[in-house]
């Protein structure tokens, strides 16, 4: 094909995709220059496929990748009809994207479209990726995090948030979409209050999805100039955290605008148990740093030249929660800051590990924050290195330890384990843009990594990595994930955007292992679109899942040998009126006898008693239900708590818990 | 046309389907069901400035691309030219150094650009654009057929030559202090891209260059690391 024919297809594609704009004719320009030449260079570039994934290379010696056996690693390709395979969990529902966040779907279906690819050569443009829209469209509309209040679902998006209804968690409904464009679109939801994060230059004040004009044409003839132009500030812009009030959800209005220097890639919202009249939020900005001229008092640079730079902080917003209007910085916390030297470059990802590949890089910026009030401390994955803040003074929160792992190259998202004991960190290796689960990709690279935590020292215990390998065009790394509620055992679901959703038990830190998944084909066999699930959070019974193409889908875990339905119920049982996965809340199950037959369940399976003694208390848990709790039913229940306390004391500590929480059950159940 | 206190009460209804089922069953009769349903379909809203009302869109409403941006077009061609030096620099690496930390660095360069390639020229190619602006054996030309200037940081000719012509220790040198220059360019590359207005606002421009940016800063401090030791 040559390079008229070549422009003339993507014309006709992009045609029928873009919109005609000005600024767009003139970006075509360049096809019109002398053809000859380029018809030359056109055929050299023939001979590489654009769209065709780069095969992966051989995995590092030592190390290993995830397995092809698994039924994950061959699922049929496709969009909407992809092939499905799940363990341990079933899909309840699944919605679509709204056309608000997609490009006017009809045109590349068009006939007129694949008889003009026919006129001009493609041999068989049933190899044409199948919708290009897709491909052009596949970032700007992509969802993104999820926040959760009562029967309301909020799903950020790049170009806005989705708002559901999900009364009933199998038949989600749409209520509105609010057309806000920006990236990522991070949300939290906060009573009223709807936050949002912003970074990308395109994001206006007003929520226009207008963007800001190009350049105006170049006179012809002038040579190209384009390190020559002074910055221009746009006063319309918007980099920062927007607060929407929601108190009528059809109606969401913008109460407050925060601005920040490097805009927010994340936030995460913060309640200090000491003040009910506001609310915190800690950005996390990724991005460069804009110019003083549109914001004023922003500056980037080493900080040995600039002791102000934007670099190397995150900031603090202070929310009034009666006057949210009034929400502003208050504190740009260095939590980088070498103690010793007050150098606000203080740390860095260490790499005296991996020989060549890392060595100490300085840490400038967290990507996430996970804050666990209950416990006074603060998980930061902050690129370089996974820090632990303490945040009593939530305003001011100090660093307490950092870690740092030479199998790490992006420390990503963080959670706690539910007793503060654990956190679990992720990698994510080639930013989510990559194939990174191939079977030679290490499964200690783009993994997650389980911490023990003791006083405030974090000590690495294992990786987990999705075990099942993945093909070249699904990007897949580890992502975003929350704890599910099953008493007596730390579980994790969690999203690997074209991965799928891994569900994790690292009750053993030292040995975490999988019990339940969810995946689907790749969208496309031959090129790399962009989707897969960005979070999967458990909530109030319920795994929803974000699919940054696709839209939204909700599971139910279902009993396998690795869990039982008592174990679900149990989860099940603990209810929540707010989630924001990133301002960790503690669980405190009821004591239902629902939940001690998850701890039975749990001894039964680790043989912490004996089958005799299972059988008993199995026998007099029926009982006592089926009489709904009558006085002489408790009394069974009741003598049965002692010799479980006596078996706690020589049992392995996580039996000793589950015994410890049984027999407070027995001795004291409510309905 | 709906009354204003009906549509205040459709609106703050719970939207299920038991509704509908529930409604269908009761006394209130065909006409409101079919005006709430109505009114249960999702609102598309936009908000205005803080303080400004939300206004609510059609039901057709269609996301938009921002424009296509010739500054965001030359970026990526230009940036592919770059990256294409990176490239040719770390094919020397196997016939002029042993070290291996400068073999680990120029494999992890290689990777990471010759896939950034590939990525940069799919994106042109979707949008209709030439991937290269640039012929085989020819100087660089810029659009308008004249020889084109180098991208900020890369290196000369007679850069190229030398480290040609270098081996061991020389190359290693020659390599990294060439690198740490070149990804400097890329660099500023990154921060001209953003001082365009209307520039860097396609999501996957705007994901690219901030990785690009970020990735670089860090193998630029390795490689600066690489050489106080050699030293």
């Amino acid at each position: 094909m040559n390079r008229t024919k070549r422009h003339l297809l993507s014309w006709a594609v992009c045609a029928a995709l873009l919109p005609l704009s000005a600024a767009w004719l003139h970006a075509q320009e360049p096809s019109s220059a002398s053809a000859t030449p380029e018809a030359k260079a056109d055929k050299a570039a023939e001979s590489e496929d654009p769209f065709a994934p780069q095969p992966a290379p051989p995995l590092p010696a030592g190390m290993t990748g995830s397995s092809t056996s698994d039924p994950r690693y061959s699922l049929k390709p496709g969009l909407y009809d992809a092939g499905e395979v799940a363990m341990g969990m079933k899909h309840v529902a699944y919605m679509k994207k709204p056309d608000a966040f997609q490009l006017n779907a009809s045109t590349p279906d068009d006939p007129a479209v694949a008889k003009t690819l026919g006129q001009l050569g493609v041999g068989n443009p049933a190899k044409m990726p199948p919708s290009m829209k897709m491909v052009i469209a596949q970032l700007a509309f992509a969802n993104s995090d999820f926040a959760f209040q009562g029967t309301h679902l909020f799903q950020g998006n790049f170009y806005g948030i989705d708002i559901f209804d999900i009364a009933n968690p199998a038949k989600p409904a749409l209520l509105t979409t609010l057309v806000c464009p920006g990236g990522q679109g991070d949300v939290s939801v906060y009573k009223n209050l709807l936050f949002m994060s912003v970074e990308m230059p395109n994001g206006r004040i007003d929520c226009g999805t207008q963007a800001f004009p190009p350049d105006p044409p170049s006179p012809s003839g002038e040579a190209k100039d384009m390190h020559h132009h002074i910055p221009v500030a746009q006063p319309d812009r918007f980099r920062g955290v927007r607060i929407f009030d929601i108190s009528d959800i059809r109606n969401p209005r913008q109460v407050a605008a925060v601005q920040s220097c490097r805009g927010s890639h994340t936030h995460t919202l913060v309640v200090d148990p000491n003040d009910k009249d506001n609310v915190y939020i800690y950005v996390s900005g990724t991005s460069f740093v804009r110019q003083s001229e549109e914001l004023a008092g922003c500056s980037d640079g080493e900080p040995e030249k600039n002791p102000n730079t934007a670099l190397f902080r995150i900031d603090v917003i202070k929310v009034p929660v009666a006057h949210p209007e009034a929400a502003a910085i208050v504190s740009s916390p260095r939590v980088f800051i070498d103690p010793r030297t007050g150098a606000v470059n203080g740390l860095n990802n260490g790499g005296s590990h991996d020989k060549g590949e890392q060595k100490p890089v300085d840490t400038d910026q967290c990507h996430d924050i996970t804050v666990y009030s209950a416990v006074g401390l603060a998980a930061g994955a902050c690129s370089g290195n996974g820090l632990l803040l303490d945040i009593k003074d939530p305003i001011h929160p100090k660093r307490v330890d950092a870690v740092n792992d030479p199998n790490y190259s992006y420390w990503h998202s963080a959670s706690f384990s539910n007793d503060g004991t654990k956190v679990v960190f992720t990698d994510e290796w080639g930013g989510g843009l990559g194939a990174r689960c191939r079977p030679n990709d290490p499964n200690k690279w783009g993994a997650d990594a389980i911490f023990n935590l003791k006083g405030d020292k974090l000590e690495f215990a294992n990786y987990y990595k999705l075990p099942a390998a993945q093909g070249d065009t699904e990007n897949c790394v580890a992502h975003n994930g929350s704890l599910v509620p099953v008493p007596g055992r730390d579980i994790e679901v969690q999203a690997w955007y074209q991965g799928g959703v891994s569900v994790m038990d690292f009750t053993d830190p030292a040995h975490p292992e999988e019990i339940a998944y969810f995946d689907r084909g790749p969208i496309d066999p031959k090129m790399l679109v962009l989707g897969g699930f960005w979070s999967a959070y458990w909530y109030n019974g319920a795994i929803y899942g974000s699919e940054i193409a696709r839209g939204l889908d909700v599971f139910e875990l279902t009993p396998t040998k690795f869990i039982t339905q008592n174990e679900i119920d149990a989860a099940k049982a603990m209810q929540t009126g707010e989630l924001n996965v990133q301002n960790q809340q503690k669980f405190e199950w009821p004591s239902k006898l629902v939940v001690a037959k998850a701890y039975v369940d749990q001894l039964e399976r680790s043989k912490a008693v004996s089958a005799g003694q299972i059988a008993a208390l199995r026998k007099a848990i029926a009982g006592a239900e089926s009489s709904h709790l009558k006085p002489r039913q408790l009394a069974k229940l009741k003598k049965l708590a002692a010799p479980l306390e006596t078996t706690a004391s020589s049992a392995k500590p996580a039996d000793a818990t589950r015994l410890h929480a049984l027999a407070g059950i027995l001795e004291h159940p409510v309905a | 046309m709906l009354p204003r206190i009906l549509k205040t009460m459709c609106k703050r209804l719970p939207v299920h389907t038991g509704f509908a089922a529930l409604l269908a069953f009761s006394a209130a009769g065909a006409a409101p069901i079919a005006l709430c349903a109505q009114n249960a379909a999702p609102v598309i809203v936009q908000p205005g400035a803080p303080g400004q009302p939300t206004h609510e869109l059609p039901a057709s409403t269609h996301a938009t691309l921002p424009p296509l941006v010739q500054a965001d077009v030359e970026f990526m061609q230009g940036m592919i030219m770059h990256h294409s030096q990176a490239v040719e620099m770390t094919a020397l690496i196997a016939t002029h150094t042993n070290d291996a930390d400068v073999r680990a660095i120029g494999a992890k360069i290689s990777r990471s650009q010759a896939d950034e390639i590939r990525m940069m020229q799919r994106w042109l190619a979707e949008r209709g654009q030439a991937t290269s602006m640039s012929m085989p054996g020819m100087p660089d030309m810029d659009m308008n057929g004249n020889p084109m200037a180098p991208m900020p940081g890369m290196l000369t000719p007679a850069q190229m030559e030398a480290l040609r012509n270098a081996h061991g220790a020389e190359f290693d040198h020659l390599f990294l202090t060439g690198m740490i220059q070149h990804h400097g360019g890329a660099l500023v590359m990154v921060k001209e891209l953003f001082s365009h207005p209307g520039a860097g606002q396609d999501a996957e421009i705007f994901d690219f260059v901030t990785d690009v940016d970020t990735g670089q800063r860090a193998e630029i401090r390795i490689m600066q690391h690489m050489l106080e030791e050699k030293h």
